[in-house]
């Protein structure tokens, strides 16, 4: 474990030289997108692939995880209105809070939120869970807009802090933090396959009666599966004001995101952490490209004709389709 | 509270519900009896309301008279559409996951094309009844929510009928509880889900031509309905066509209170509320078995 660890941050590391190599900006907005729905791609397949659970709700959770961010920076702005000057000066010390911290903040809360809509829907069917996550992104959308604090239906500008922390700029250190991100959304979704609790999972996947007739405390399960992914899908929303610069609902509440988190796992494959890796690299990298060449609307079309082939055609996706062709070369 | 503002929004709350009686009827076929989870049955109203628009526009036909010519496409559409849910997902046993990924990438595929297609720009038909209004002392009926209502309640009568009434309508009943059983019965469970799926579809071009009648539609208006229809395919019991029409009219009401004294921008929740309440303390719902 700790070899894959470090080998993932070589990786990232070189990753990282390479695209600051040309000396080019735009590679690293472009590549902050990508990189975002790799953590996305992982942590929605932490819960539908691992155990079959369909979460509809991406975009909620991203947006969960981006208005915490506003909410604390704002917070941190109006010190001074909202609270007694005792309290106001040292809080003013530790205000703005670093990206890092509102990560974890975001995550908090979004796992929270996760764990909560786990427990009241996840005992009845599976469906149940799939429409909740949906109806949970409009109300939170509806909460969001009539929430003055955060911008409400007008949106909120964020300022930039001003250090990176001896980077070159300061697209370049929240690309940094993504990576991170996205490599420990990695080595979580590798180390529960390889666990008790990946078992558990693909015993709930395989045949929910049958692992709860065998004893597995399948409820409990669940929850931690969608605890845990809602919680990343809610820390890759935490530093998006600041890539974003002016946070609308629409764009949080985006339905890019939830396609694209149920889409890339489905075409990379969902059996294992590489497919939503492989599925979000190329799908997110094809979106980047078709983005600037031809249109926003076409290459979401293209992503959700993709998305119906792939469910119909290849049901394991990438990694099953080279899978199937290793096993028919061995056999031969 | 103001007793007029009190009556006229129970009132609105009644009609309208009665529409979504109609948007909701086509979930309870495929979701309440035949267990395929739909979440594209919204998309395929906006499709309907597209449909109303551009014949009314083109020939200045009446978007009702429109969405019932379209019957039997749209149950030719949801037969075509079942044959490949079949085919791909339930016979491989593969409907849960799959299968809903395969829904949401229709819904989202219709979405993005009417977008291609028309823009996100608010479209609306014409037809006399849009645009006066009844008035009984302080009562207002708009005759533009008022037709809805009735073609609702109509259509729901008819399907009620069908469901109850006819050997083809009871078999979607019977196929509903046991698939199995029925197969022993020598009907073919598989026909009879085929065609109970092209009857969901078909209701959703008269559901399409009532909401574009009701209010100007754009692609994504449809995800609004979703949390909706679900709330209430829910609240009312799955499989129950009168639990459905009671949910219906019961969260029209609570939705037009709400917008009524709160804002219109809060009713969107209270579907989502009803659904987790319901979720949370009666799973099966009003008039569930």
């Amino acid at each position: 474990m700790p070899t894959f660890i470090l080998v993932a941050f070589l990786v990232a590391t070189v990753v990282f030289v390479l695209l600051s190599l040309p000396g080019i900006e735009y590679l690293f907005v472009a590549g902050y997108i990508v990189v975002q729905y790799v953590v996305l791609a992982t942590a929605w397949n932490i819960l539908g692939g691992y155990t079959g659970y369909v979460n509809f709700g991406s975009a909620a959770f991203f947006a969960i995880g981006a208005y915490s961010s506003v909410a604390l920076i704002t917070f941190g702005t109006q010190l001074e209105d909202l609270l007694p000057e005792s309290l106001a000066s040292p809080l003013s010390l530790i205000f703005p809070l670093p990206i890092p911290v509102l990560i974890l903040v975001s995550g908090a809360v979004s796992g929270l939120v996760g764990f909560g809509m786990g427990y009241l829907t996840l005992r009845l069917r599976g469906a149940f869970f799939a429409i909740a996550t949906l109806a949970l992104a409009v109300v939170l959308q509806t909460l969001v807009v009539n929430w003055d604090f955060v911008g409400g239906s007008s949106g909120a500008y964020v300022v930039r802090p001003s250090d990176f922390y001896g980077l070159t700029g300061y697209i370049q250190y929240l690309f940094g933090l993504m990576l991170a991100l996205a490599v420990g959304a990695i080595s979580v979704a590798r180390a529960i396959e390889r666990s008790r609790l990946g078992y558990g999972f693909a015993a709930i996947r395989d045949d929910e009666l049958a692992a709860e007739a065998s004893g597995a405390p399948t409820l409990r399960l669940k929850l931690i599966a969608t605890t845990l992914s809602g919680a990343l899908m809610g820390m890759a929303g935490a530093p998006f004001p600041y890539y974003i610069g002016f946070l609308q609902p629409q764009s949080a509440f985006g339905l890019e995101y939830a396609v694209n988190s149920i889409a890339m796992p489905m075409i990379g494959g969902t059996m294992s952490w590489i497919g939503p890796l492989i599925g979000a690299i190329l799908l997110g990298t094809l979106q980047q490209v078709a983005n600037v060449t031809i249109s926003s609307a076409v290459n979401l079309l293209i992503v959700g004709l993709l998305l119906i082939g792939f469910v119909i055609v290849a049901p394991n996706g990438i990694v099953g389709l080279v899978q199937e062709r290793l096993r028919a070369r061995r056999t031969k | 509270m103001d007793f007029t503002l009190l009556i006229n929004a129970i009132i609105a709350g009644l009609l309208i519900g009665g529409f979504y009686a109609a948007v909701t009827a086509g979930i309870s076929i495929s979701f309440g009896m035949l267990d395929i989870v739909n979440i594209a049955h919204p998309a395929f109203i906006i499709l309907g309301s597209y449909i109303a628009y551009i014949v009314n526009i083109k020939l200045g036909i009446d978007p009702i008279i429109v969405s019932i010519i379209m019957l039997p496409a749209f149950y030719a559409l949801g037969d075509a559409i079942y044959r490949i849910y079949y085919q791909s997902f339930e016979k491989r046993g593969a409907e849960s996951l799959r299968g809903l990924a395969f829904f949401f990438g229709v819904l989202f595929v219709t979405e993005v094309v009417l977008i291609l297609a028309f823009g996100v720009d608010y479209r609306y038909v014409e037809a006399a009844y849009i645009g006066p209004t009844l008035s009984f002392s302080f009562v207002d009926l708009p005759l533009r929510i008022l037709v809805p209502f009735l073609v609702s309640l109509a259509l729901f009568g008819a399907l009620q009928l069908f469901i109850s009434r006819t050997f083809t309508g009871r078999a979607i009943l019977a196929v509903s509880q046991d698939q199995g059983a029925l197969a022993l019965m020598a009907a073919d469970p598989i026909r009879i889900k085929r065609i109970a799926f092209g009857v969901s579809i078909a209701t959703a071009a008269v559901a399409g031509a009532l909401l574009i009648i009701l209010q100007p539609v754009e692609p994504s208006v449809g995800r609004e309905y979703i949390g909706r229809v679900f709330a209430i395919c829910v609240l009312g019991g799955l499989g129950s066509l009168p639990g459905t029409l009671i949910a219906a009219l019961l969260i029209g009401v609570v939705e037009s209170i709400t917008a009524t004294f709160y804002g219109p921008s809060w009713a969107p929740a209270v579907s989502f509320g009803f659904l987790l309440l319901t979720l949370a303390f009666r799973p099966s719902g009003l008039l569930g078995r």
